[in-house]
């Protein structure tokens, strides 16, 4: 199938960008989104011209790394799944895509489709932990969990921080990844020690990452590849408002 | 940088949920106050004026209309630096699908509360400001006739219209409203989750159809029912 593409070309943070045209043959509907993008990178490079940039790692759809704005969706027209996993089967013959970094004024652009998400390690390095001596490994059944609570924790877990969430949020909101982390400490006995001390860290990192509000839109959960659930952001909020009354 | 003034982005949205919720309770008695004007008309002039006579003399409901006061002023500016503030932090694209992923009342608050805001200074100053300063006839047990001010007001039809559409407004700003003050409140049980959203659309409904039926009423039996 041929592409009409319009892709997101900025050489640098500091200079403007712009959408530049190319038309690419021969695409096969079995290639996933980011093969398709090698394949047109393999082109520019024999023509000499600089390879379009863009994040990816495992290709599996589990390490979070890529993300693109694809006709002003996050990850594409699908909901639920990361870049990697998007298929050339979803598009048709002849389509014009136009291909985006996710923008949000805490993501700033590096360079074309790659953008610096480094606010989100912040905010994991302002709590997102729990403080215990490391040596051997301890006893697994040490502390007794139920089942309940180990799998609801673990869906909490399960976010792989690509930032959909902010890119897809009319807010540029960090609510619902910063969210996922303190509910998936908050919810076993080991992270709830440090819960109110960490929900206020993580909470100013967030605010001094320049995210905006969350508005409750709930466009995040769609658009999120693991379907965090909007609930980790209302237990976000009352862990937050607690922390803070109880504060001394 | 940011958060010079100390108050976190979750604080603001709590003061939006505390302030927005009064205004819902208050929405609430409003509401059932001015159901007296359905009833037959010398029965409504005589039970609705006595009840804004009542309203007006009393000191706990004075002190109550200065927590709506406050509310309603928190409300909008809470509202203005929010919306501000995102304004600043979004990102923007040239080709933009979003919406696909959340309801267009959700996104566009801030438009129908601006909305419903210029009802709000349409209907303070056709009623409240009437009723405090202006010089009102009196009804025959010697109240305040603001129940003749009523009816003559929705006497045409583009005031109705312009009524009725700014109870749409309100109504989709309580659809979003209402459940969207629960999450900001932290309510995070599944079960009880559910309940608050099945309960704030009812909610809205009730409210909307409440208020928008009153002044088509009102117009219907002046012009159409029983002229």
């Amino acid at each position: 199938m041929k592409l009409y593409l319009k892709i997101w070309r900025q050489s640098d943070a500091a200079s403007e960008g712009k959408l530049v045209d190319y038309e690419l043959d021969n695409v096969i509907p079995h290639m996933s989104f980011l093969e398709m993008m090698d394949t047109l990178n393999e082109q520019l490079v024999l023509k000499g011209d600089r390879p379009v940039e863009f994040d990816h790692d495992c290709r599996e759809g589990i390490c979070g790394q890529c993300g693109m704005m694809i006709n002003g969706q996050a990850h594409g027209p699908i909901a639920n799944l990361t870049t990697c996993q998007l298929h050339m089967r979803e598009f048709k013959d002849g389509d014009t895509i136009y291909v985006e970094p996710f923008r949000a004024l805490a993501f700033p652009i590096k360079r074309d489709l790659r953008v610096d998400r480094s606010a989100f390690d912040r905010i994991i390095m302002a709590g997102g932990f729990v403080s215990v001596n490391t040596g051997q490994a301890p006893e697994a059944n040490g502390i007794p969990i139920t089942h309940e609570q180990a799998e609801s924790a673990f869906d909490s877990a399960a976010c792989i921080g690509c930032g959909a969430c902010v890119a897809t949020c009319k807010n540029s909101s960090a609510a619902l990844f910063t969210s996922a982390k303190i509910s998936h400490l908050a919810k076993l006995p080991q992270g709830k020690m440090e819960s109110r001390k960490r929900v206020l860290s993580m909470v100013k990192q967030m605010d001094d990452e320049n995210f905006g509000h969350c508005t409750n839109t709930e466009a995040c959960e769609v658009e999120c590849p693991q379907q965090i659930s909007v609930l980790n952001i209302a237990r976000m909020n009352w862990e937050y408002s607690i922390s803070s009354v109880l504060k001394k | 940088m940011d958060n010079k003034n100390g108050a976190s982005t979750l604080m603001r949205k709590t003061l939006m949920a505390l302030t927005g919720l009064f205004l819902c309770f208050f929405l609430v008695i409003h509401l059932l106050g001015n159901l007296q004007l359905l009833l037959p008309a010398e029965q409504a002039k005589v039970s609705f004026n006595s009840y804004s006579q009542l309203l007006s003399g009393n000191i706990f409901i004075k002190i109550i209309s200065y927590v709506l006061y406050a509310s309603i002023i928190i409300h909008c500016l809470d509202a203005l630096v929010i919306t501000l503030k995102n304004k600043k932090t979004a990102g923007k694209y040239a080709v933009d699908n979003r919406g696909r992923a959340s309801k267009w009342y959700s996104r566009n608050m801030g438009i129908l509360g601006t909305l419903i805001l210029i009802f709000l200074v349409f209907h303070f100053k056709d009623f409240w400001y009437q009723y405090k300063f202006g010089s009102l006839p009196k009804d025959e047990s010697g109240h305040k006739d603001l129940y003749t001010i009523v009816i003559a007001a929705y006497q045409d039809w583009w005031y109705v219209l312009f009524y009725v559409l700014s109870m749409f407004a309100l109504g989709y700003h309580l659809l979003h409203g209402f459940y969207s003050a629960a999450r900001s409140l932290g309510l995070y049980h599944p079960k009880y989750v559910s309940w608050v959203r099945v309960f704030g659309t009812g909610y809205s409904y009730i409210i909307t159809i409440g208020f928008a039926i009153i002044p088509v009423y009102i117009y219907l039996t002046q012009h159409v029912l029983w002229n």
